[in-house]
């Protein structure tokens, strides 16, 4: 009897899979994904628009979905008082945090990959005549739906960090909601030379990339969006970590 | 064995523990007492490092709990019943708990069996009641089978069956040699299960003491049939004696057993001899109200 690695992530699955708000949010998650993505592609027939893209039409809401997903898991601990007995079985307390996130990450990852390919067989199915239709063969399409996952995977771990760093739900959704949603719609205030040279790297912009068929100007390369994406999650993680370790609990 | 040392934690500009030291030792139940807010709480949460301390250090069998390769063997805990997530089942928060450890599944059933858990086992522990939650609580800090047992106000909200079944889990954890600690702002609840005491108040040590030295003899009514020539006899330096009504006296710095013998030697017949001690609360009230006093007066 020893505290491993192992075990503080079977624990964390343990947490993970015996909440109902779990696999509420993720069959939302997973749900707005496959159903955005079947109404924008039997029904959006102007120009500019690929199949792939329509498939993933409700990724944005699913982002939502599931970073609110790992605010629950992370900020949960603090509202209830579990971290307590946490932190009691496992005083080193970054175990908890890694294994946390990965836990609702791989879980996201799986889901939303899952969902992704979901939605753009179904998508395909009822797709509109005015786009071309595509098979997973063509250029790009198992990037973009595998891309998904992993950027879908990415915002559970963000959402984890958020709600381990500021410890309260509704503060964590809205820091979440506010990154992912709201901040592209303020760059478009600023100077449109500013705002041209924000934009790809603001969050979500940049891990969306990774989902976008096709490379515009307006927009970082595939790999090097998620990457971006990946830092911002990197950086909450690391205030997070540090938070957890230095502050009472 | 828990070691305290020194320990003061500072909460912005209130200071809730004031240079705490104490020992709490294996083979003996330590109560825990204080009057509300004299960091009872904040004590035991530095114990097992969910708060650290602002100086001083805490000791949990030797080492720094922090260090520990299986945390919940060395110590566990029931801080507050809160400390789970209400969306959970009993048997889902016990078994995530062990798998940290690798706490085999069998033993997640002994002790939701040891707690009279198991026809709930399986129900939301959000719809637990008080003393359910407390149960579970208890639950949780035997799972690791662990050398020290600390509980903070363990038997708030059980039932009379409930507070006895604590009291002799408790008494029973410490003849195995186990280190068992409670604590509580009632003095009758502790007296009955603790052989060790310390009592706190706004965040310093009062008293490290037993319940027998607590339990101080306050002097000894005699009522006699010769009030005067026994107030002669027992006489002397140190000794005080007042009479209290017609025939009887009330002596103190002197035992029963010396105003006996010596009314023995004279034939002098004595109708009453009592020793009269301040019952625990007393002790405990006195001991606390300077504490409480001291805070009145800032």
């Amino acid at each position: 009897m020893k505290i491993t690695p192992g075990g503080v992530v079977a624990a964390e699955w343990t947490k993970f899979s015996s909440l109902r708000s779990t696999w509420i949010t993720t069959g939302v998650s997973v749900f707005l994904l496959v159903a955005f993505g079947m109404i924008a592609s039997a029904s959006f027939d102007r120009g500019g628009a690929d199949a792939v893209g329509l498939a993933l039409s409700g990724s944005t809401l699913a982002a939502l979905a599931v970073g609110v997903l790992g605010v629950l898991l992370g900020a949960g601990e603090y509202t209830t008082g579990m971290i307590r007995s946490t932190l009691a079985a496992v005083p080193r307390r970054l175990p908890v945090l890694w294994s946390k996130s990965l836990v609702a990450g791989i879980a996201a990852f799986v889901m939303m990959t899952v969902g992704s390919f979901v939605a753009f067989a179904l998508g395909g199915a009822v797709l509109n005549n005015a786009v071309a239709g595509m098979s997973l063969g063509d250029d790009g399409v198992l990037r973009a739906l595998l891309g998904a996952g992993l950027y879908l995977g990415l915002v559970a771990v963000l959402g984890v960090a958020l709600g381990m760093l500021v410890r309260s739900s509704a503060g964590a959704i809205a820091i979440l909601a506010g990154g992912l949603l709201i901040l592209p719609g303020l760059a478009i205030l600023l100077p449109s030379s500013i705002a041209d040279a924000i934009n790809p790297y603001l969050p979500s912009n940049a891990g969306s990339a990774v989902m976008a068929l096709t490379h515009s100007d307006g927009t970082l390369a595939p790999w090097a969006g998620l990457g971006v994406f990946a830092l911002y999650v990197v950086a909450v993680l690391a205030a997070a970590a540090y938070r957890l370790k230095k502050s009472d609990a | 064995m828990i070691q305290v040392r020194e320990v003061t934690k500072r909460y912005g500009a209130k200071t809730v523990v004031d240079q705490l030291s104490f020992t709490a030792k294996p083979g003996q139940v330590t109560g825990f007492l204080g009057p509300n807010g004299a960091g009872k709480s904040t004590t035991m949460r530095m114990i097992v490092g969910l708060d650290a301390p602002n100086s001083g250090d805490v000791l949990v069998n030797g080492r720094t709990f922090a260090s520990s390769a299986q945390p919940l063997h060395e110590i566990g805990v029931l801080l507050e019943a809160k400390a789970v997530h209400p969306g959970r089942s009993a048997v889902s928060h016990l078994l995530a708990l062990a798998r940290t450890h690798g706490i085999p599944r069998s033993r997640v059933d002994e002790v939701l069996h040891l707690a009279g858990l198991e026809k709930v086992a399986h129900k939301r522990v959000g719809a637990f009641s008080l003393g359910m939650g407390q149960r579970l609580g208890i639950a949780a800090a035997l799972l690791g089978d662990p050398a020290v047992i600390m509980l903070d106000e363990p038997v708030n909200g059980l039932d009379p069956e409930g507070v006895l079944w604590v009291r002799n889990l408790l008494t029973g954890l410490a003849a195995e040699g186990r280190t068992v600690m409670l604590s509580s702002h009632l003095m009758s609840e502790v007296a009955l299960v603790a052989d060790h005491l310390i009592i706190v108040g706004r965040g310093k040590l009062l008293a490290d003491t037993t319940v027998a030295d607590l339990v101080t003899s306050e002097g000894v009514r005699v009522v006699t049939a010769a009030p005067d020539e026994l107030r002669a006899m027992i006489g002397g330096a140190g000794v005080t004696v007042t009479s209290s009504g017609a025939d009887s006296l009330f002596v103190t710095g002197r035992s029963a057993r010396e105003i006996g013998l010596a009314a023995a030697t004279r034939g002098i017949p004595l109708f009453e001899l009592t020793p009269q001690n301040a019952s625990l609360e007393e002790a405990f009230m006195d001991l606390t109200r300077d504490a409480v006093e001291y805070e009145a007066a800032r």
